[in-house]
């Protein structure tokens, strides 16, 4: 294998042989230490109440119950709030929704700790209760002040708009449905020192909240994930209650704790994306351009902060989307609601936030009797003039125009979207329906300080090669990537190179691998690493063939220079022999970011990525039932680090984002219980949600920053790509009312939402 | 607790056991006790060390837990090869369900040299796994495929590769990288199964005698532990003994797939105590055309008693499909979705409106109910404590019925419906109604007929007054819930819509096709 194909060769994921053969381990997979227990929660069955009592006789009595913990037992800090302290590990006194954990009881089998978390009798005196952002605004109840950001004369210039168009919308939240549950197993270890297995992704963070928790130092506490069964942001900040409580546990009982949770439980107790209310206000020339734009975006941020601040600030800079946007006042608010504390999930809020103006390009082309698509062009970021986002930043990188002609032309836009007026006219019952829609996605944490990443790399005697770094792996194959780029730059095959298990004891004070950045930040620091023992090694060989300015070319798994040439294992026993050092740490940061978060202005993201989609559906009109007939994907990876990687990445979020959109409903009762708790009554996409017609392809393009090379972060930005699916049914549902309405359309598109759309379209329409 | 031999004590014969014998990939597992419900899951995972099958819902909704099961076919009409291997849901399968088959698990497939499975390899290259959670189960799916179209020599169709992977859910592909392992795995160099040889090991597995196999050991017994301590699993081998356990223990919980008695214990986590299991009553297998109609035992299950209906009726097809998923078809049974009579069964409404009779048997003999006269009120039969559903029986299609049902749900995989319609009318010549049966699933309490839309319809020309009439009368006959599926009034509308969809379709003039009306049926791209 060359230097180059080991690069960027379509390797598939470094598991994919154990993932097929079952052997990759996941925590539950791991032998148990003898004395393991196993850890159940009680839960909250009000969603906003005092406690009275709580009688847990019956739960200590039952069979098989070791102990039974509650909020006193904690020996630290009570809390595991990622950026607010509002965030109870276990209840206390107060109950702020239904599935908020009071108590943990252990057990010796996992069946009996759940059984017996059943019999407690708790005594409430419940308090009034929010549940929607529309409750939580009307009352201003939120868990930060409001923010916004504003850009020209948005009010004045709305006053003197040609045209104005207002309206409201509403999209539900989603639940990540990582297919493995939360689960941490702690292990107590000597001098009261704790390890951690945690499937999360921010293991540094878990080693923070366990610390405050139990008291103890960080470096006494180690948190270690091999892989993760699924992330999608459901395990940034919520896997800390777990982590916290298993470790809790494992501190007062000194046994290894086990907490793994049943899905109806993970479903009740953890955070899911927030579902957003929008109220918004645009003024458009007579070409549909936008003159100036007003939203006010309401979250449903549960009951605490959590990363409520930051997913609203991502949805405040994703509004403008692809569009530029001269004029406007972009507002968010998190409404204080009485559920689970909504979090981070795939797009964290650039989904939301660009949904809205999505909605409105769609909603002035039927106002002007024109093509969504040619409304969406006409509002396209320029490339020299009409460049500048509503906070500041200059987009440089812009693609949408060729990347957008390029899938009009592979899809055949036009000709379909002709064939399909035809066959809406002999079409009775069932309407089909087409849309085309881009996607603009700023890259890196909009915290500046979070782009940061370090990793080790260890080069061992044999030649082979050992990495560990900051980033974890939930299956978007972040360890094959950088074991890619560390072989790269070493040149060695892949064999040679192994990433392997996250742990905080290897490289310290991690960010989450979170915000698409994984490679960007930690293949770059592993670069890095790689490169610094690349260095010594030049020099060794140069010193073994006496020429100090010699060229030393690493490819093949050989080093040659000059005449000489060693298999890289040779020169590394020589260079040991040397007493070299043959491992090193690599550090990066990502440059020219700038983030005033009052103001909501600066450089947030080092570069955009870009995207558009085309999709078919077939919508049948007595029943609201739909069918996506078929897709084609055009996405922006730069210059991909790994194609086959980055394609699953772009097929899997769009699938997932079109499951947001469409059949995953999250559905509370009127007491404020969730409803959709598994996946009986929860459904993310099933494999005839799949398009039979689904053409997938990068766009080929180069990253202008220095990135690694010149790749782009893929992790969240195909998610957007599912707006085709949305608005292609929204354009089925006009057919009926001759595209003369905008159906009233809120998300997700359920048999039943459509089916209110077709009806009041038809109601509407002029006879 | 595996055991290779027993050790016979003298409460193991008074209970009648021999223990449970079964095949985990090739090797002989034989336990004296084991706890009736116990899941397949749970014994992998913790007694066996085999722990790449997964929970990813322990409710059989996501397939993670997907395994193999080999059986012989129970059915009189024996078309097949004797040997059956099918894919099951480990997580709501309970352990002494396996006596007498061959489990596979995903650690069987790799093979000896290390290799691993074309299936497998397919994944690999095909890049269809991410996380990597649900793969195993994928492959499993993947594997029951493989096996029956290498025994037949054939490719299956993207349609057939979907079917088979209905029951699993991938959270990070998409599922097009895993459609297309599904095709590519026949590309690689063939890895042979010897359905001859397991036919003939489960052949000696077979018992005469019904098993009679104790939660707890013998010896524990012995040591005079209180009985209500112990419970046991009871699977009779024939009728007479099934009458007889029942009427002795009208308490015990009658199983036949599980796949919903499974998830009281995942997930209401009630203690079932006795369990009679109905899957090795012989005469509750028989699946057959007679001359009076199909005759449905008991204990078949749903993918062999949909595929002889559906040869009958082919307008169940999309049901059929859309009923729960593979996995679900090939454990639970139509008896069970009778039996079970949840409002929200799919089986019913299509059922009541064909006619089908109930065969309800006990001590006293057997008696024929119609369906419809089952269900009394919310989860209320009128069945006696002793009873025991053993079949289903159905007419054969009337030359002038016109007949269609339809599912409504949020997703077309395996979905609970907001609601389930079925349709049958008979018209004379003169475009006169002459017999009109409706029924809905999912909009009342019990799966019931709309009496009063028919009585509208009866005796009238099948016209667009008529059916407009009727669909303002499904007013008066239902009264629907809102719940997390469908508001009230959209399961008002969608059920009068869905019949007139029926009407569109069915009218003597200008008659819509099946593919004007309906998502699923229309040819993409016409």
């Amino acid at each position: 294998m060359s230097t180059e194909q080991s690069l960027s060769h379509a390797a598939p994921h470094e598991s994919a042989a154990l993932h097929t053969s079952g052997e990759a381990t996941y925590i539950d997979d791991l032998l148990e230490l003898s004395g393991t227990l196993h850890a159940a929660l009680g839960l909250s069955e009000q969603a906003h109440a005092i406690i009275n009592t709580i009688d847990l006789s019956q739960v200590t009595a039952s069979e098989g119950v070791v102990a039974v913990l509650q909020a006193g037992d904690i020996t630290g800090i009570n809390d595991c709030g990622p950026i607010n302290q509002d965030d109870p590990i276990l209840a206390d006194g107060l109950v702020q929704y239904i599935g908020q954990p009071i108590f943990a009881v252990v057990a010796h089998t996992l069946e009996q700790a759940r059984m017996a978390t059943h019999k407690a009798k708790i005594d409430y005196t419940p308090l009034p209760a929010l549940f929607t952002p529309e409750e939580a605004q009307a009352q201003q109840h939120f868990v930060v002040p409001p923010m916004q950001c504003v850009q020209g004369e948005p009010a004045k210039k709305l006053e003197t708009a040609p045209h104005r168009l207002q309206g409201t919308l509403k999209v539900g939240g989603q639940e990540q449905f990582y297919l493995e549950g939360q689960i941490s197993y702690a292990i107590p270890q000597e001098d009261n020192g704790l390890h951690l297995y945690c499937s999360t992704q921010h293991p540094s963070e878990m080693q923070h909240l366990v610390a405050q928790a139990l008291k103890l130092n960080k470096h006494q506490i180690t948190v270690e994930i091999r892989r993760m069964g699924g992330g999608f942001g459901g395990k940034e900040s919520q896997s800390a209650i777990f982590a916290c409580i298993a470790s809790v546990c494992a501190q007062q009982l000194q046994r290894p704790i086990k907490l793994r949770l049943d899905r109806d439980d993970d479903m009740m107790i953890t955070g899911k994306r927030h579902c957003f209310y929008y109220d918004y206000d645009v003024g458009y020339d007579k070409h549909g351009r936008i003159v100036a734009a007003a939203v006010n975006m309401v979250l449903r941020a549960g009951f605490s902060t959590d990363l409520s601040p930051p997913v609203a600030a991502r949805a405040v800079c994703h509004f403008d989307n692809a569009y530029y946007l001269s004029d406007a006042q972009i507002k968010a608010s998190c409404g204080q609601t009485n559920t689970q504390s909504a979090t981070a999930f795939r797009g964290f809020g650039g989904p939301q936030g660009a949904l809205a103006i999505e909605m409105i390009m769609d909603n002035i082309a039927r106002e002007l009797g024109e093509d969504p698509l040619t409304i969406r062009k006409r509002n396209f970021y320029g490339k020299t003039t009409r460049n500048v986002t509503p906070y500041d930043q200059v987009v440089r990188d812009n693609v949408i125009h060729e990347l957008v002609a390029e899938l009009e032309v592979s899809s055949d836009y036009a000709k379909r979207q002709v064939e399909i007026k035809t066959f809406n006219q002999s079409s009775p019952v069932l309407k089909k329906g087409l849309a085309l829609t881009p996607l603009k996605f700023g890259i890196s944490f909009n915290v500046v300080h979070l782009n940061q990443a370090g990793a080790l790399v260890h080069v061992y005697l044999d030649g082979s090669v050992l990495v560990n770094h900051g980033g974890t792996e939930m299956g978007q194959g972040l360890h094959t990537k950088i074991a890619q780029v560390v072989a790269n730059e070493l040149g060695l095959s892949l064999t040679h190179v192994k990433a392997t298990a996250t742990r905080t004891d290897k490289v310290a004070n991690t960010s989450a691998t979170a915000a698409s950045t994984g490679a960007d930040l930690n293949a770059m620091a592993a670069m890095k690493a790689a490169h610094s023992i690349k260095q010594r090694l030049i020099k060794v060989a140069r010193t073994l063939v006496n020429d100090s300015q010699a060229e030393v070319i690493f490819a093949d798994d050989t080093v040659q220079c000059n005449a000489d040439h060693w298999a890289f294992s040779e020169l590394v026993q020589l260079a040991y022999e040397q007493r070299v050092q043959l491992w090193a740490d690599g550090f990066y940061k990502t440059p020219k970011l700038n983030w005033d978060k009052d103001a909501m202005k600066g450089n947030p993201f080092y570069y955009f990525a870009y995207g558009a989609s085309v999709s078919e559906v077939l919508v049948d009109t007595l029943t609201g039932e739909f069918k996506l007939l078929r897709t084609d994907l055009l996405h922006d990876a730069g210059e991909a680090l790994n194609p086959a990687i980055d394609i699953g990445q772009v097929e899997g979020g769009f699938i997932q984002g079109v499951g947001w959109l469409t059949t995953e409903e999250l559905v509370w009762d009127a007491r404020g219980k969730l409803m959709t708790h598994a996946p009986s009554t929860y459904k993310i996409p099933a494999v005839n949600d799949c398009p039979e017609i689904f053409n997938v392809q990068l766009f080929e393009n180069s990253n202008r920053e220095p990135t690694i090379m010149r790749s782009k972060a893929v992790g969240e930005p195909p998610l957007l790509l599912a707006f085709s699916v949305f608005f292609a049914i929204r354009d089925a549902i006009a057919s009926v009312s001759n595209y003369e309405i905008n159906p009233p359309l809120d998300a997700p598109a359920t048999p039943e939402r459509i089916l209110n759309a077709v009806t009041q379209a038809r109601s509407q329409a002029s006879p | 607790m595996a055991q290779v031999a027993s050790n016979s004590s003298t409460s193991e014969q008074a209970a009648g056991a021999q223990g449970l014998q079964f095949l985990l990939n090739d090797k002989l597992i034989h336990l004296n006790h084991c706890p009736p419900t116990q899941t397949v899951l749970q014994y992998l995972r913790t007694e066996q060390n085999l722990v790449g099958s997964k929970e990813g819902c322990a409710e059989g909704d996501c397939g993670a837990c997907t395994v193999v099961l080999g059986e012989l076919n129970h059915q009189t009409i024996a078309d097949e090869r004797a040997v059956r291997l099918r894919a099951a849901n480990a997580c709501i399968q309970f352990m002494p369900t396996l006596d007498g088959k061959a489990l596979y698990t995903v650690e069987y497939l790799r093979q000896a040299s290390g290799e691993l499975h074309p299936v497998q390899q397919a994944m690999v290259d095909c890049n269809g796994s991410q996380c990597g959670f649900c793969t195993p189960g994928f492959v499993m799916s993947l594997w029951s495929m493989y096996l029956e179209h290498q025994a037949n020599n054939t490719q299956p169709s993207d349609i057939e590769v979907r079917t088979a992977l209905s029951g699993n859910l991938c959270r990070c592909t998409g599922y097009k990288p895993i459609l297309q392992a599904g095709q590519a795995m026949f590309d690689l160099p063939s890895v042979n199964f010897d359905h001859v040889k397991l036919g003939m090991q489960l052949n000696a597995l077979q018992r005469e005698e019904p098993m009679t196999l104790p939660s707890i050991s013998a010896a524990r017994i012995d040591k005079n532990i209180n009985d209500s301590d112990v419970t046991y699993f009871y699977a009779p081998k024939n009728l007479a003994q099934l009458i007889t356990l029942r009427t002795a223990k009208p308490e015990a919980t009658v199983l036949a797939g599980g796949t919903d008695v499974g998830l009281w214990v995942t997930k209401q986590l009630k203690s079932l105590g006795d369990i009679i299991y109905i899957g090795q009553v012989t005469e509750l297998h028989q699946l057959q055309r007679t001359d009076q109609g199909l005759h449905i035992g008991a204990a078949v299950n749903l993918s062999d008693a949909l595929q002889l209906i559906a040869k009958h009726y082919p307008q169940i097809n999309e049901q059929w499909q859309r009923f729960a998923s593979v996995p679900v078809r090939n454990a639970g049974t139509l008896g069970g979705n009778v039996a079970n009579g949840s409002p929200i069964g799919d089986s019913m409404p299509w059922l009541i409106v064909l006619g089908a009779q109930v065969h309800l048997t006990s001590e006293r003999g057997e008696r024929h109910l119609p369906l419809e006269d089952l269900y009394v009120d919310y989860m209320q039969k009128s069945m006696h404590a002793d009873e025991i559903i053993t079949a289903i029986t159905l007419p054969l299609p009337k030359p002038l019925q016109r007949f269609a049902t339809h599912k409504l749900s949020k997703r077309y995989d395996s979905d609970i419906s907001a609601v389930c319609a079925a349709f049958a009318i008979e018209l004379d010549h003169n475009n006169m109604i002459t017999d009109v049966r409706i029924a809905f699933g999912g909009i009342a309490a019990i799966p019931k007929r709309a009496t009063k839309a028919e009585a509208t319809l009866n005796d009238q020309p099948w016209s667009e007054a008529s059916v407009q009439a009727a669909m303002q009368a499904l007013a008066e006959d239902y009264a629907p819930l809102s719940d997390m599926r469908a508001s009230a009034q959209n399961r008002a509308q969608s059920a009068a819509n869905l019949l007139y969809r029926f009407y569109l379709e069915t009218r003597t003039e200008q008659p819509l096709s099946v593919s004007q009306l309906s998502v699923f049926n229309h040819e993409a791209n016409t």
